[in-house]
């Protein structure tokens, strides 16, 4: 592919509010999770909450999005400058020709959660004040996102589950390249929800403590609320030192269980395979490896397997790799543009983020797993999302600058 | 900006639309049409488990899709998907929330299976189980434009990606209450296949570019309401001229102000 340049970027999540906070967490490695108090959650389990969302007000013509999850992406929305870049962006290219591509697994379901709380009694009928279409519909935060900028171009909500803002890298780079647009606007949200706490619950796939990827006593997610935003541009020729550059995506589907993992992680495999042959780079060029990671005994052995058939010799992976939801959570359908912000971090800063929480690697999994922060070029890093259904996306970044 | 590929097979499946050819006959006016609920087939091609837990969205999009891909003589393996769709499995959705509204902590353990079948990509996830493809899948939502952004979706992965693709337009109900506060009468799904080349396969030649235009409408009243009330029907004018044969310029309904201009020309 031709390499896109991720122009703008931001992220919020439980580590901060925007690129200074989010890089100052994962440098003084801080994280974002504590025991869960929020609504009537009775779980023992362990969040990442972002603070202050009750508080932050959508524009009069937007309050009928009125949600958690739009709040979060208003909130996002409106750090680092990046809202000024997308109107730059529509500015220089015109409305029609900005495309927006945002994944969401649960979108405001929190909304229609509460709205359940108050069905009329007799009728069961939800409250009037209920508006499916800006909370609960997927659509609804892209739909924000359009009326907020005044985009006219294509535009569709990603919801693969955990993979969801992984694969609209995907979707803005076909367009780009179709030319039916000149830039796009991509990311993901995701917020706390009974749904997934009950839902993940039920599944016994939720740690009782903050959660602890590819450690031998794992034993489960801590789920996360984020959102992170990129606008993708064709790379001109004259690009700033530190640009960061998408190279190449991967997409699979495991075609073998709704919530378990190809026990191999033959799809996980092919999608990391795939994101390398379109970047034109073989194994050994990627210095990161930002892992799914979810901290469940199967989706990181499985992980593990696909890394090591990937870039190991022996069942060994020497490549450096960590799972950044010992700090964020997992953040769900947020997690692909969360955590392709922190590769973008990672490649302009020189910072190889380890993995929190954990204490003894496992070693069965045979990957160089990072318990301590390495501060060092990093010029290509390969970002893993992996999801129910069996639906799997890699990315892979890289400094323009790279030697 | 115009993409362009070629129509391979065509699914459908709504209210007194058993599949693509009873479509056809009403399209070229050899037969009437007589809404009637949409009769839904078991997902046979699944494990029996899979059958058991497979919700009307499951059973949609299998129906349409392998209609799609069989008529245009593939393996469903060696092709990648787009699932189009406003919503996810609504009744499950309903039984999930209802659920989380009690006060107690019993009441609000929702089944495993309800909860992987609540995200948007069930559909995907047992096509994949069903099919054995582990081709790439993409999975949207655009409420009322999900044709279209599904539409668009498939066309790129076709051309940019020169691939054959299924693309699976599709909606189900909502039981109530959700059903007051989005109304969706029945459910309909479209499915096409689509190929970056012409070949002895090829249906039709569809080229789609953005538009402002007004998106046109059928003359059949019935059909007409279908249209307007299913996001994936408001692909209806697009079969209608695959239907016709010849050449035809239709308007296909997106987003606000943003719509699909597209030019059907038969092979």
């Amino acid at each position: 592919m031709n390499p896109l340049w991720i122009s703008h970027f931001t992220v919020t999540s439980s580590i901060g509010c925007g690129l200074g906070a989010t890089l100052a967490a994962l440098r003084e490695r801080r994280s974002g999770l504590v025991p869960c108090l929020f609504d009537t959650v009775d779980l023992d389990v362990f969040i990442g909450k972002v603070d202050g969302l009750d508080t932050v007000h959508l524009p009069e013509a937007l309050t009928d999005f009125n949600c958690r999850n739009n709040r979060l992406a208003f909130l996002a929305l409106n750090q680092d400058g990046f809202a000024d870049a997308v109107r730059a962006a529509t500015g220089k290219y015109g409305a029609r020709r900005v495309g927006l591509f945002l994944g969401t697994s649960t979108s405001g379901i929190f909304e229609t959660e509460l709205a359940y709380r108050r069905r009329d009694p007799v009728s069961g009928a939800l409250p009037p004040d209920f508006d499916y279409r800006s909370t609960h519909n997927p659509f609804a935060v892209a739909e924000l996102a359009r009326r907020y900028f005044g985009l006219s171009g294509p535009a569709a909500v990603a919801s693969s589950a955990c993979s969801s803002s992984a694969k609209v890298f995907a979707s803005a780079r076909r367009m780009l390249a179709a030319g039916l647009i000149d830039a796009a606007l991509v990311g993901g949200v995701d917020s706390l929800c009974l749904t997934t706490l009950y839902g993940f619950n039920s599944l016994g796939l939720v740690s009782p403590r903050a959660c602890r990827p590819f450690d031998l006593a794992r034993d489960g997610i801590s789920i996360g609320e984020a959102a992170a935003f990129a606008l993708l541009e064709r790379a001109p020729n004259e690009l700033p030192a530190d640009a960061v550059l998408l190279l190449g995506v991967g997409e699979s589907s495991d075609a073998y269980h709704m919530s378990s993992p190809h026990p191999e992680g033959l799809g996980a495999r092919i999608a990391m395979h795939d994101a390398l042959k379109m970047a034109g780079l073989e194994p050994s060029a990627i210095d990161y490896i930002n892992l799914h990671g979810t901290a469940t005994q199967n989706n990181d052995a499985a992980e593990a397997k696909a890394v090591c058939a990937v870039f190991g010799a022996d069942g060994v992976s020497q490549t450096p790799c960590s799972s950044t939801k010992g700090a964020t959570g997992h953040t769900l359908g947020a997690a692909g543009s969360v955590e392709a912000v922190i590769c973008a971090l990672a490649l302009q800063n020189g910072l190889l983020p380890a993995g929190l929480n954990t204490r003894e690697i496992d070693p069965s999994l045979g990957v160089n797993y990072l318990l301590h922060n390495g501060e060092r070029p990093v010029n290509t890093a390969l970002s893993n999302s992996f999801g129910f259904g069996g639906t799997n996306c890699s990315l892979i970044l890289a400094r323009a600058d790279r030697p | 900006m115009t993409l362009t590929a070629y129509l391979e097979g065509v699914g459908l499946l709504g209210p007194g639309l058993a599949n693509w050819p009873t479509l056809r006959a009403i399209f070229s006016g050899a037969e009437p049409y007589r809404p009637a609920p949409t009769v839904l087939p078991a997902p046979a091609l699944l494990p029996a488990a899979e059958r058991r837990r497979s919700g009307a969205i499951v059973r949609l999009t299998l129906a349409t899709g392998l209609e799609a891909v069989a008529a245009a003589g593939l393996d469903a393996a060696s092709l990648p998907s787009v699932f189009s769709a406003s919503g996810g499995d609504g009744e499950n959705c309903h039984a999930i929330c209802a659920a989380l509204a009690s006060d107690d902590r019993q009441d609000r353990q929702i089944s495993p299976t309800r909860f992987h079948n609540s995200v948007h990509n069930t559909a995907s996830g047992y096509w994949g189980i069903a099919t054995g493809s582990m081709r790439p899948s993409s999975v949207l939502s655009a409420f009322d434009a999900s044709f279209g952004a599904g539409l668009i979706e498939a066309l790129t992965q076709t051309v940019v990606d020169d691939t054959r693709s299924v693309f699976l337009a599709c909606d189900t109900a909502y039981p109530e209450p959700l059903n007051g506060v989005r109304p969706l009468p029945d459910a309909f799904g479209i499915a096409l296949v689509f190929a970056p080349q012409h070949s002895a396969r090829a249906l039709a030649r569809i080229s789609v570019t953005l538009s402002d235009e007004n998106a046109d409408r059928l003359a059949e009243p019935a059909l007409e309401r279908l249209r307007l009330s299913i996001p994936a029907a408001r692909g209806l004018p697009l079969l209608r001229a695959v239907a016709l044969g010849g050449e035809h310029d239709v308007v296909l309904d997106y987003l606000d102000g943003t719509r699909l201009s597209v030019t059907v020309a038969s092979c």
